[in-house]
């Protein structure tokens, strides 16, 4: 590809003239001011710097670029340069791009901090994200309190809504995953199973499983992917354009007015997903049990009925309020803690789904020693 | 290249959603150099026609041509070319809050150029010493003031040397000063890079500083109402509407004055 040529010649009288020619544009990749730079620099520095450049055909920043790294050294050290040569668009913006200064202290710099100095901010860091997990505890924790003494503000349609979308809306993908959960336990189980001969009891391994567990880990973590991603990333947005501002000085608390909509209606939502999703799992088990181990209808949910209890079904519905709390809690904490730009909401929306599934499981493991100890 | 050479040419163009029309039979003409106005009270379809000409909507109706070749006929590989030539400034600078500037600015050339790495920042630093901004090329979108962010936005826009430079409301949101010298930088760009400037707005001191040619859209009639260079159009149009808008109001102020006088 034909590209800008540049070339250099000197007078008796100590100018430099600097020669340029051909198109120069961007796509014939920058030549480098590299090859003057011992023109400019070398033993006898020129008194002075001219340009020529009847041959120019066409230019653009390739050039204007060049010219800058030019003409900036030779003025730092005082060699004056006479640009009536170049054509004035080029002059112009070669004026433009000197004439704001380089702000002092502008250029970020950056310096990695040494090993120590990192754990040392790191575990800060961690202290302040646990301090603002509590301290947004003790906030939701106060709201509660209020909508107990019927003060809190919030639009009821709103939470009819979000109502409708973590609960009616949720159906199909947790119909989905619990009617696979099922059928896997019943699956894994009944090859275990029937190597003693008690593969009836496959349907016990489901009931079981399902109602005391699964449902509620399930539902809770399909709703942490799909509810409280999208909580966080629509209060992130709103914090971007600027609505959580409007509401503070609307004298509306946030906490009333965003978080504990979501709270409640995951609160709500939760425990009847996860009772439906409860139903479906040992659907799915006896699927497998019908379908591959023969163990007729009556048989399976005879079993079903003999091993699951009313306790057992409402400890499960109760740990689902509780996960769905936290869905609705980390959302929300992620949501109002997002930076304001797009980059920032999507990392909310990552942190909030993390957070849900850490309080989730962590949960579970206290709920398994608490009901263990009480002899649930 | 003569001065008077149409560079843009919008014909017969209808915008509508659905059934709903917003702007019937527009039509003009973006001549090479030109820094051509589209103005019109808020709501009345200023942006959207920007989005029309640069194919982010399509009109219900008519034709966008850019140096007489159809712009709203063409395959999507021959609009990609067409619009590698053009360079938009959106309104609220639309930069991308992932980037650092030099990465905002430097992505259009790594994408559209063969330069390396070095030189893709070498570049994207001249554009935003051009803007003013030298200095600046760590900083991310979130930490610089909405002026700084609309002139990194310019830097973006000007990144591949495009001929034609569209401005969606360039001042809005800025203080006097910092619109008068976005103005100036206009006015500076346009002349040493030979470029094509459409700006949409309705800052009155920036349309008559340095618009050469305007069409004004009347959200009444649905169509454009007046044409022309936009000091023309304050002393010599005869509709009422533009003239109101023009002098802020001014004009209607005096004929009710004079009225009840």
């Amino acid at each position: 590809m034909e590209r800008g040529e540049v070339s250099a010649s000197r007078s008796a009288d100590g100018t430099l003239t600097i020669h340029l020619a051909g198109p120069w544009h961007l796509q014939g990749g920058l030549p480098s001011p590299e090859g003057l730079q011992h023109e400019l620099q070398g033993g006898q520095p020129p008194k002075r710097v001219a340009f020529e450049a009847t041959a120019l055909r066409g230019w653009d920043s390739s050039l204007v670029n060049f010219l800058v790294r030019v003409v900036e050294p030779c003025q730092e050290r005082g060699v004056p340069v006479d640009q009536e040569g170049l054509p004035s668009g080029v002059r112009r913006l070669i004026a433009l791009a000197e004439a704001v200064p380089e702000r002092k202290g502008a250029r970020a710099k950056a310096v990695a901090p040494p090993l120590l100095d990192r754990v040392g901010l790191a575990s800060i860091r961690g202290s302040e994200s646990l301090t603002a997990i509590f301290s947004f505890l003790g906030e939701v924790t106060w709201a509660l309190g209020r909508l107990a003494r019927g003060k809190a503000r919030y639009r009821s349609v709103d939470l009819l809504l979000l109502i409708q979308q973590a609960g009616a809306e949720a159906l199909p993908i947790v119909t989905l995953i619990s009617f696979l959960v099922g059928s896997i336990f019943a699956f894994v189980g009944a090859v275990q199973l029937q190597k003693f001969g008690a593969g009836v009891y496959v349907a016990d391994l489901v009931g079981i499983a399902m109602v005391r567990e699964m449902g509620a880990v399930m539902t809770g973590i399909v709703l942490a992917g799909r509810t409280g991603a999208a909580y966080a990333a629509q209060l992130g947005t709103m914090k971007v354009t600027q609505e959580t501002d409007a509401l503070t000085t609307m004298g509306l608390s946030p906490l009333d007015f965003l978080v504990l909509p979501r709270m409640i209606a995951l609160g709500l939502m939760m425990p009847l997903l996860c009772l439906y999703a409860d139903g479906v799992g040992i659907l799915g088990g006896a699927a497998v049990a019908v379908g591959m181990l023969h163990i007729p209808p009556v048989t399976y949910f005879g079993r079903i009925e003999a091993s699951v209890d009313l306790t057992m079904l409402s400890g499960g519905i109760f740990k689902a309020a509780v996960y769905g709390m936290l869905v609705a809690f980390s959302g929300c904490l992620r949501g109002l803690q997002s930076g304001a730009s797009a980059s920032a909401v999507g990392d909310a929306a990552t942190s909030a789904v993390v957070t849900s599934i850490v309080l989730i499981i962590t949960a579970c493991g206290i709920f398994a020693v608490t009901f263990y100890i009480v002899g649930i | 290249m003569t001065e008077n050479e149409a560079h843009i040419t919008v014909r017969d163009v209808t915008m509508a959603f659905g059934s709903f029309v917003l702007m019937h039979d527009l039509d003009f003409t973006v001549r090479r150099n030109d820094i051509f106005i589209i103005m019109g009270g808020s709501g009345c379809g200023k942006s959207t026609l920007l989005r029309h000409m640069v194919g982010l909507n399509e009109p219900a109706h008519g034709e966008v041509f850019y140096d007489g070749v159809s712009f709203t006929r063409a395959d999507p590989a021959e609009r990609k070319r067409m619009l590698r030539r053009v360079g938009i400034l959106y309104q609220g600078g639309a930069l991308f809050s992932s980037m650092t500037l030099a990465e905002n600015v430097g992505m259009p050339l790594a994408e559209y150029t063969d330069l390396g790495p070095a030189e893709v920042l070498e570049i994207a630093s001249l554009k935003l010493a051009l803007v003013g901004l030298k200095g600046f090329e760590d900083f991310y979108p979130s930490q610089l003031s909405g002026g700084m962010v609309k002139r990194a936005g310019l830097a973006r826009a000007m990144a591949l040397d495009p001929d034609i430079l569209f401005f969606d409301e360039p001042s809005a949101g800025l203080d006097p000063i910092s619109s008068r010298l976005l103005d100036d930088l206009i006015l500076e760009l346009r002349d040493s890079l030979g470029a094509t400037i459409v700006m949409v707005t309705h800052e009155l001191a920036s349309i008559f500083a340095i618009g050469t040619n305007s069409v004004f859209l009347d959200v009444e009639t649905r169509a454009i109402a007046a044409s022309g260079p936009p000091k023309e159009l304050r002393d010599q149009c005869d509709n009422p509407t533009v003239r109101r808008f023009l002098t802020r109001g001014a004009d209607a102020r005096t004929e009710r004055g004079s009225a009840r006088g």
